[in-house]
């Protein structure tokens, strides 16, 4: 009986083992959502026939890496920010990965100098406008939200929602911290209602008349476009690119990092390599409407139909210093509350 | 003879309750390291109206769970109405739901953009634009609170509803021929006897509210649990984090202490009171009776799962997967275990504090209480780090001796899951099983004792008969808050993994329920049966 068990223990621990063993396996956590990531994953197995694991998370993911330690079986991570891809490397939690796919897929300022974070997709934070309630909206930019115009007008999400905290971020690193604390009263006093919901549903109040003006990311446009129930929210807005006339948009980055301890160090440079692919990109750009890293790759039709526009040439990691201190405005001025 | 001593039990209490208190141990430890700056910004700027949003926040959900439970109780519990036996568990029905979905479907049925509004205004006035008219908000605190205690109060009721059975008719109606009236003699009589029941079912759903992220989250609402998360997630200071949810313990704590100490020694022991004579309510007050019910059972029950089932079929093409099945069966499967392991763990905690009246040997059943109020994914996060720990100790000892590092084989696998749902429900089963515990007289201990039998004897002899029924609630409440669980669910799972409810939020965190109402109707199915055993455990004896 007593051998029995204790059997029965050691097959208990060798499982993870025989497991490692059993297949060829490429292990990821995940920030970015499974309708997204699922396909590109099942086609690069099909391509491969290397298994891909994968944990979905919401939070933590950069806290449990560091628990886990030398033992971690994650070997990417996938983030759909850049503040999170960057507190992973900060963390040391990463490790340099050098290879000549990814140098030509990526273009230089979508990746680390140190070779420790790789970007693969791009969005901007856009304006959302009443087609029929704001006139040249075309010349908008996220200064013109402090005026007096858009006296409880405004819709947004939580400040502290990742996207926002981004922009005020690099409100910061073009204006400084008092013009930004500033702009931050005012367009709180336009809000036309506390700050709730995602982006999309911003872009849903314009079109119930709740307000006139939304900040969202570029890529809800295609996708609301792409949904029968959302399309009307959708077709009562027109997306504005602010800041056209001088510093151009705000944008982001969604990327992938390799774990320090990656164990199957291989399969996932195989599987970085495929993301940034011809391939992958087409993919991200169809599912998820945003602009793909990789030149060769153009967006979706519906995307290339917005037109081209100027981003914001101030790098992330820039922007990301001053995240902290985006934080702590949001709280002085009670954004949120 | 004595095979088991009380000392072998304050030991296994010990042991057991060691394990589930590392996590919040872990955090204390990490709390001392937090950095002041930070703690002067929040003090400085939005603390203060965080805790007032909070202690609004506990206080409304408090006050909304006991107008809804405690009238519904009574009335079923002592009164005869019509279909008084089928609302006896219905009303217990708003349990299986989880919090974000009655969220959801609330803010999306009620919002100015939502079909209630859409209709009144084609019904009043085409194209009213919005502040033309008078509509409540519902994201806001209240709507908050609301909606927690519609999900939340049938814990209250379901205490409540027991203890009203317990104390019988019969001091009510003495109090009645001593000339009060039925009000007089619910509120001086009634309500006072049942006190530790009612106490016990608030300080459950004021726990719940006070470590909620999600559903406040949605509803616009800024509370102590905002502080937690953006001190960790946006400042990146576990240890601040950790340090506010240690704040919030410890006023838990506090006032649970006020709560034992002016309760004094008072204790009820009750005998079966045999047949009541329930209360005939005449027919006005007979519809009143059917018409709150019904009301209750509508907004709680009925509407949310009405428009899930709508969603489900509308969108059953790309809601549908044979996936479903696998996650259905996980998800009941890890409920199952958590339920078990925490009611066992349980009846350990509180016999061993029956056995012996010495402090050290309640310390178990109430340390292994504490984490209930953490918010989830901090608790997960706690979680792992003895765990982690641990692992990594092993690791190391074991390649150190020239074999093969195993790897996470805790926290790697659903170990990770079943600990944390174990660590966070414990406070459930303990409640639950404490209060029917202190039903059962000492005198049958000492009586047992005198035959000659050992404490374990005892327990599996004696108690346990008598324990049933607690016992299954335990198992059963267990099962369907594991059921509902997400926060640790999402963090902790091993790689390819869902639950039910990790399936639905994938689809909630993106505002698409719509293609998620599979799952959430099977995460409410999984909770009817035993949300309707429930009901049927307290009426053996007395229908």
């Amino acid at each position: 009986m007593k051998h029995g068990l204790l059997k029965c223990l050691i097959v208990l621990l060798l499982l993870p083992i025989a497991n490692a063993w059993a297949t060829e396996e490429v292990n990821i956590y995940s920030y970015r959502q499974p309708f997204l990531i699922d396909p590109i994953a099942a086609q690069f197995t099909k391509e491969t026939g290397i298994e891909v694991n994968i944990i979905y998370a919401k939070s933590g993911i950069a806290e449990k890496l560091q628990r886990e330690g030398k033992y971690s079986p994650a070997d990417l991570v996938l983030t759909s920010d850049f503040n999170r891809l960057l507190e992973l490397t900060e963390k040391g939690l990463t490790q340099k990965v050098s290879s000549d796919t990814l140098e030509s897929n990526i273009p230089a300022q979508y990746r680390d100098n140190k070779s420790h974070w790789y970007a693969l997709t791009t969005r901007a934070r856009v304006i959302y406008a009443s087609k029929d309630r704001v006139k040249n909206a075309g010349q908008l930019s996220y200064e013109d939200l402090a005026s007096d115009e858009f006296k409880g007008k405004i819709c947004v999400r939580s400040g502290k929602h990742p996207y926002n905290i981004s922009l005020v971020a690099s409100m910061i690193a073009h204006h400084g911290k008092a013009e930004t604390k500033a702009w931050l009263l005012k367009v709180k006093d336009n809000l036309a209602r506390k700050p709730q919901g995602n982006d999309r549903a911003q872009v849903k109040a314009i079109k119930e008349g709740v307000c006139d003006v939304s900040l969202g990311n570029s890529y809800y446009y295609g996708k609301m476009l792409m949904d029968e129930a959302q399309k009307p929210w959708a077709d009562a807005v027109n997306i504005i690119f602010p800041n056209q006339a001088d510093r151009g948009a705000h944008i982001n980055i969604s990327g992938v990092v390799m774990a320090k301890y990656a164990p199957n160090k291989g399969n996932a440079v195989k599987l970085m390599n495929y993301l940034s692919s011809a391939k992958a990109q087409s993919l991200y750009a169809s599912l998820n409407m945003e602009y793909p890293v990789n030149s060769t790759v153009t967006p979706s039709e519906i995307v290339q139909s917005w037109g081209d526009y100027k981003a914001d040439i101030l790098p992330l990691t820039t922007v990301v210093k001053h995240q902290t201190a985006a934080y702590m405005l949001l709280d002085e001025v009670k954004f949120d509350l | 003879m004595q095979t088991t001593s009380p000392k072998k039990w304050v030991l296994l209490s010990w042991t057991v309750s060691a394990a589930l208190v590392l996590p919040v141990l872990a955090l204390l430890m990490q709390s001392f390291s937090a950095d002041t700056v930070l703690f002067e910004h929040l003090w400085a700027t939005v603390l203060t109206d965080y805790v007032i949003n909070t202690l609004m926040l506990v206080a409304l959900v408090l006050f909304f769970s006991a107008i809804f439970a405690l009238p519904s109780a009574w009335l079923i519990a002592m009164c005869d109405f019509r279909w008084r036996k089928k609302f006896q568990w219905l009303l217990m029905l708003p349990l299986a739901m989880p919090a974000y979905v009655v969220a959801y479907i609330y803010t999306d049925l009620l919002d100015f953009s939502g079909p209630v509004q859409r209709l009144l205004r084609s019904v009043f006035q085409a194209n009213t634009p919005i502040g033309e008219y008078w509509f409540f908000e519902v994201r806001n605190i209240y709507g908050a609170s609301i909606m927690l205690a519609l999900v939340l109060y049938p814990y209250l009721y379901l205490i409540a509803r027991t203890a009203f059975l317990e104390q019988g008719a019969h001091l009510f109606q003495v109090s009645r021929t001593l000339g009060k009236s039925s009000w007089q003699s619910f509120r001086l009589v009634s309500l006072p006897l049942c006190r530790p029941a009612i106490i016990m079912g608030l300080i459950f759903i004021g726990a719940e509210a006070l470590g909620d992220f999600a559903t406040v989250h949605y509803f616009a609402v800024n509370t102590l649990t905002t502080a937690v998360y953006d001190s960790w997630l946006g400042h990146g200071s576990l240890s601040a984090a950790a340090k506010i949810s240690m704040l919030m313990l410890v006023g838990v704590v506090g006032l649970l202490a006020i709560e034992r100490w002016q309760r004094g020694r008072q204790r009820f022991y009750h005998k079966t009171s045999g047949q009541i004579n329930r209360f005939k309510l005449n027919k006005l007050h007979s519809t009143i009776a059917v018409s709150w019910c019904v009301l209750l059972l509508l907004a709680g029950f009925i509407v949310p799962a009405m428009v899930l089932v709508d969603y489900a079929i509308h969108y059953f093409a790309s809601g549908w997967s044979e996936q479903l099945w696998q996650v259905l069966f996980q998800s009941i499967w890890l409920a199952l275990i958590a339920a078990v392991i925490t009611t066992i763990f349980a009846i350990i905690f509180i016999y061993t504090a029956r056995l012996s009246t010495t402090r050290s040997a309640r310390l178990p059943l109430r340390a292994s209480t504490t984490s209930y109020i953490l918010p989830s994914t901090v608790l997960a996060i706690a979680v792992l780090i003895p765990m982690t720990m641990f692992e990594v100790g092993v690791n190391d000892w074991l390649v150190s001796l020239g074999y093969q590092a195993p790897g996470l084989f805790l926290s790697g696998t659903v170990f990770a899951l079943i600990f944390a749902f174990v660590v966070r429900f414990q406070a459930v089963a303990n409640g639950t099983i404490e209060s029917s515990f202190l039903n059962i007289s000492p005198s049958l201990d000492i009586a047992s004792k005198t035959l000659g039998k050992t404490n374990l004897q005892t327990l599996f002899l004696v108690h346990i008969p008598l324990l049933k029924k607690g016992i299954f609630t335990a198992l059963l409440l267990v099962f369907i808050e594991c059921m509902k669980e997400l926060p640790a669910a999402l963090l902790l799972r091993p790689f390819n993994f869902d639950t039910l409810a990790t399936y639905v939020y994938q689809f909630v965190s993106d505002e698409q329920l719509e293609q998620a109402a599979i799952a959430a109707i099977l995460i409410i199915l999984a909770g009817l049966y035993p949300v309707i055993r429930l009901t049927q455990t307290g009426n053996v004896t007395h229908d």
